[in-house]
């Protein structure tokens, strides 16, 4: 008995001794043999490289007062893995951030939702960055806000609050500039991927993503700096392991000024103000001021705009809907570069150059006759007024319509009437060359281009849509023709002759580009391109906002030079003729009753107005000059659609500009209060102080944020 | 009764006695040197595992202080044990048994939860598990019915095997209750080990062996496992189905003990450990710390001294003076050797996660003091032959 006991005892000693150095065996093959993978994998665990975001570069106007600055701002932020790993899907917490926050759970859901998920809100609502990265949902929040939410880590997991640099627009002398500005927001995907590998984009950037910010970002943005950081499994940082800085990005100067910029901004909402005082909707607006020796931007505005700081803690749907809503006249829009309209009667200086090319003589006189028949269409002068034999640069003063439709007709005969399918015609070729229907190049990103409806785009649009007129042809309009049988057969008669022969390029379709209207759209900044043309002598400078880059020291990077996109196809004594004419505008045309005491005497000034036509809408107002009339350095321009005439809605606004710019002042000139007193803009740039801080030229005593 | 009252009066006697010396020679220190090594050493590696965390919540000592409590209490424990005759807890076994059944039915209703398992009670601050002095009281219940007199007989009467399993049998039912899978399959090992050194027919041992099979296979064909017992063998079998959520703790162990090399981070300077990327560090993973910041030295100095225990403990059995005393001493080996083995196995990846403290070295109350007294209860069995 004692012997089979002992027995068994010792095959159970060895047993369990086998037991154990199995797993001696196995701690010595981890351990020793395979170590060295787990040591990298426990650093991998361990230490987290994250980007110190570079100090962003200022933007400021030419006198150096700051445009977009920065601030440091206190921000609550949502890690979205945290909470989705919650039993309850962070339900509680959404609900408790929520009441704290004062927002609702929806607009949080929405917020930290990752642009691409199949229940994310539309861009730029959903969450644009790394689904890794914790998302700010509300910023420049109170700091006992934030403490009671980090004393109360267990109630609010996967909610921090940490400190951030964030933009701010300190709107110097009322200067809004939103849609000009741009704004910053984290990098998308796809931007990532289109990024130069040498650009230093990272998953987590903040980049511009509209405007300046955007156009100027690589210059702006600085180099990040890198910290590797040791954590623990929570991702709580335990120490610093090493630190390479980051650069602070240079400062873009601008060649807008901020006083400038305000007074347009001002003006374009009382042009806006003073057409709906007459019944018109004047849904929007643009103004824009180039310098027109060189193409630099002084003012340039949009109206309706917005607050740029709404883009600072992400956009909830209802914010992102107004800035898109057709009711509140589409704010995100940027009529000045982005906004098409036809160009009514401001294109009557292109026709004027055409004709000349033609061969018709500048000093001849033209017949304004209340109507003309033509391809046996009568077309109607504006009020059926009627001036007799003129000189076209009396038709350009009074606007006379029928004298332009006689040169168009005239040229379209001469370059072949209908029966040339292709090529440019001769009016087309002259807008060309004023920069009309192809990208001015301002540096802003998203640029409409416009079009001319000449010939050749007649042919180009029919090939584009004759299938769907000729389908309509044989179907019609059945749906309209439920709500209203005659229209509906209108349609399908429009649709049978546009289906036949919808690439001719017609009379009527001569005459309807002679005024600016038609198929022909432009945007406010072509036409302010075009009247710079003329003034300066014919050169087409591509328009520029950047004057310079400058370090955060005050030494120049880079500076803008000037650059010539184009001369205009005509002669110097057309040039010289149209300057003229335009400045008669203002003595005896259409703008004389605007400028009752100004002292055009010295500072004589171009203008022409227009009225476009637009389909059932009221008209687009028009009016666009330059100044001084004999040795021209600015351009204004301004638009409002659906704001009635160009001299009735815009002509006040355009006389306080002027104003603003010479320190006019009923009808004396006092240069102290004029905003460029030696009637040019700064020549040079603004220096930075020992705090990173512009010093603004002009005004000593002022020193600008950092 | 009146034998107890005549231990109890000797026990009285023994304390009294002048003679300390001779006294403690006759206790194994050998053994109670070993397994104080481990439950410092314990302590310093719950202390390097909780010193962050509980240094966030203000007291980076909390516990390594509770540990060093427990094992205060455990020594006081063992103490006492050493002093009481085996007759004494030979003839108590039926009550401490008893008593430790009230035990897992009390944590049945009222325990707590904690990983899945309703394991622990909670009673003024502190947490109890019962299953842990279950493991003592079986021993002692199983050695006491096994070492049943049977005169010429070499093996125990087919019906004391009977009760035995039936004994062991309640305990094991309702721990699979709460569910403790691992404390179970440690019981029956223990069992087993028992039964064999007691004595049995090796019919009874490859009968029961079979019976264990085919009973796991019925388990798992049958679905009674709770639903974090199979998400834990899903992730023993295939460990990176999951790598952030069950086999995460694995994982993470595995990384810890392969970082350490030969000769580990040093005390203090795991980052596993400091980042606390190892869940359940100080209880069940505990022997990742030394993995890490101890290195293969360091972890080879557990292993060894388990072994040392084991081999201590089956030494005391084979020069039992009577059955009783040895399969006492065989089941505390077993017990020892096998959640031992268990733990750092499922540390190092080479068993499913069952959620057994590492002896004397996790951190944790009940396993501290049910193993002191465990070895007290031994040490008093050993002296008791050797002054003979």
């Amino acid at each position: 008995m004692r012997d089979q006991s002992i027995l068994r005892l010792q095959v159970f000693k060895w047993f369990i001794t086998a037991l154990l150095i199995t797993l001696l065996a196995r701690l010595f093959f981890i351990q020793v043999i395979t170590g060295e993978d787990y040591a990298a994998l426990a650093d991998q665990n361990r230490i987290r490289e994250i980007s110190t975001q570079a100090v962003r570069g200022l933007i400021v106007d030419q006198a150096g007062r700051p445009l977009v600055a920065n601030r440091t701002s206190l921000v609550i932020t949502l890690d979205r893995k945290t909470i989705s790993e919650l039993p309850d899907q962070g339900a509680d917490v959404l609900s408790r951030l929520s009441n704290l926050l004062k927002t609702n759970v929806e607009d949080l859901k929405n917020r930290i939702t990752p642009c691409g998920a199949t229940d994310a809100a539309p861009p730029p609502i959903c969450w644009n960055g790394s689904p890794l990265q914790p998302v700010p949902v509300a910023r420049d929040i109170d700091s006992t806000l934030a403490l009671r939410i980090m004393e109360n880590t267990l109630r609010f997991p996967g909610v921090n609050a940490e400190v951030v640099a964030e933009r701010v627009y300190p709107a110097p002398n009322g200067a809004n500039a939103a849609h000009l500005l741009g704004y910053i927001g984290p990098i998308s995907s796809d931007e990532l991927a289109a990024a130069d590998p040498t650009s230093g984009y990272l998953r987590t950037s903040i980049v511009g993503r509209a405007g300046l910010e955007k156009q100027y970002d690589l210059l702006l943005r600085g180099t990040d700096g890198k910290k590797q950081l040791a954590v623990d499994r929570a991702g709580n940082v335990v120490g610093q392991i090493g630190e390479n800085p980051s650069v602070p990005g240079n400062y873009l100067v601008t060649s807008l000024d901020a006083r400038l910029q305000g007074v347009v901004e001002r003006e374009l909402q009382n042009a806006i103000d003073r057409a709906r005082s007459n019944d018109f909707k004047a849904d929007g607006g643009a103004a824009v001021v180039l310098d027109v020796t060189n193409g630099q931007v002084l003012a340039m505005a949009s109206y309706p705009s917005y607050d740029p700081e709404i883009w600072l803690d992400g956009l909830t749907n209802k914010e992102y809907k107004a800035l898109i809503s057709e009711a509140n006249g589409v704010p995100l829009l940027h009529r000045p570069t982005q906004g098409l309209y036809a160009p009514a009667s401001t294109f009557k200086v292109v026709m004027t150059a055409a004709a000349e090319k033609a061969g018709l003589p500048l000093t001849g006189l033209y017949n304004c006759s209340p109507e003309v028949t033509i391809s046996s269409r009568v077309f109607r002068n504006y009020e059926s007024r009627a001036y007799g034999p003129i000189s076209l640069a009396r038709a350009l003063e009074v606007s006379c319509n029928t004298v332009f439709y006689r040169i168009a007709n005239e040229l379209w005969v001469q370059s072949g009437k209908d029966e040339v399918r292709t090529g440019r015609d001769p009016i087309e070729k002259m807008a060309t060359t004023f920069g009309l229907g192809k990208l001015t190049g301002i540096d802003l990103p998203s640029e409409s281009a416009g079009r001319i409806g000449g010939r050749e785009w007649k042919r180009q649009n029919w090939e584009r849509n004759k299938d769907v007129w000729c389908e309509r042809a044989k179907t019609g309009y059945p749906e309209t023709a439920k709500r209203d049988p005659v229209w509906a057969e209108t349609l399908r008669q429009y649709a049978v002759e546009n289906c036949q022969d919808g690439y001719l390029f017609r009379a009527g379709d001569a005459v309807n580009i002679s005024i600016g209207q038609g198929d022909t759209v432009v945007t406010p900044l072509q036409v302010a391109v075009a009247y710079s043309a003329i003034a300066n002598g014919g050169t087409l400078f591509q328009p520029q906002l950047a004057k310079a880059i400058i370090d955060v020291k005050g030494n120049v990077v880079q500076k803008f030079e000037p650059k010539v996109t184009g001369k205009v196809a005509t002669s110097p004594r057309v040039l010289s003729y149209l300057r003229e004419s335009l400045a008669g505008t203002a003595v005896n045309g259409t703008t004389a009753w605007v400028f009752p005491g100004f002292p055009l005497d010295q500072i004589p000034i171009a203008s022409k107005t227009g009225t476009g036509q637009v389909f059932n809408k009221q008209s687009t107002s028009w009016l666009a000059t330059f100044a001084p009339a004999d040795k021209p350095r600015f351009a204004v321009v301004m638009m409002v659609s659906q704001g009635g005439t160009g001299s009735g809605t815009s002509g006040p606004s355009i006389r306080k500009i002027y104003e603003a710019i010479y320190g006019v002042t009923g009808s004396t000139i006092d240069k102290s209060a004029a905003i460029f007193p030696n009637g040019k803009p700064l020549a040079k740039l603004p220096s930075v102080d020992q705090s990173g801080a512009t010093v603004i030229i002009g005004e000593p005593a002022l020193r600008s944020q950092r | 009764m009146s034998e107890a009252l005549r231990d109890a009066s000797s026990i009285w006697r023994k304390v009294s006695t002048p003679s300390g010396r001779r006294h403690y020679r006759r206790y194994d220190m050998a053994l109670v040197l070993a397994a104080l090594s481990l439950s410092l050493l314990g302590g310093l590696l719950v202390w390097s595992s909780t010193r962050v965390s509980a240094g966030d919540a203000g007291d980076p000592f909390f516990f390594l202080k509770r540990h060093l409590l427990n094992l205060t209490l455990g020594l006081i424990l063992c103490l006492i044990a050493s002093q009481v005759s085996h007759r004494l807890v030979r003839a108590y076994a039926p009550v401490l048994y008893v008593l430790s059944l009230i035990g897992l039915v009390a944590v049945l209703l009222v325990g707590t939860v904690v990983n899945g398992a309703k394991s622990w009670i909670a009673v003024a601050g502190f947490t109890v598990q019962p299953a842990e002095f279950v493991k003592v009281s079986i021993i002692v219940i199983l050695a006491t019915l096994l070492a049943e007199k049977r005169d010429a007989e070499n093996q125990p009467m087919n019906l004391i095997v009977i009760i035995s399993l039936a004994v062991a049998a309640v305990p094991v039912l309702l721990i699979l209750l709460q569910p403790d899978l691992g404390t179970v399959l440690m019981i029956l090992a223990t069992l087993f080990a028992m039964l064999a050194v007691s004595g049995v027919s090796r019919w009874w041992l490859i009968g029961l062996v079979s019976t264990g099979v085919s009973a796991v296979a019925l388990i798992v064909a049958a679905g009674v496992l709770a639903q974090y017992q199979i998400d834990r063998f899903t992730a023993f079998l295939n460990p990176d189905s999951d790598p952030l959520g069950v086999s995460y703790n694995v994982r993470q162990a595995e990384i810890a003990i392969g970082s350490g090399g030969w000769f580990g981070n040093g005390l203090f300077q795991g980052t596993q450990t400091a980042g606390q990327f190892v869940p359940e560090q100080r209880t069940d993973f505990i022997f990742s710390v030394a993995g890490e910041e101890l290195g293969f030295f360091g972890s080879s100095i557990i292993l060894l001294l388990m072994l040392f225990i084991t081999w201590r403990l089956i030494n005391i059995a084979a020069r039992a003076e009577d059955l009783f005393g040895r399969l006492v001493a065989v089941g505390m080996a077993a017990w020892i050797a096998i959640q031992g083995f268990q733990n750092i196995g499922m540390n190092l990846e080479l068993l499913p996660v069952t959620g057994v403290p590492l002896p004397f070295v996790s951190y944790g109350g009940s396993s501290m003091m049910a193993l002191w007294l465990g070895i007290g209860v031994i040490l008093n069995l050993d002296a008791t032959k050797r002054r003979i």
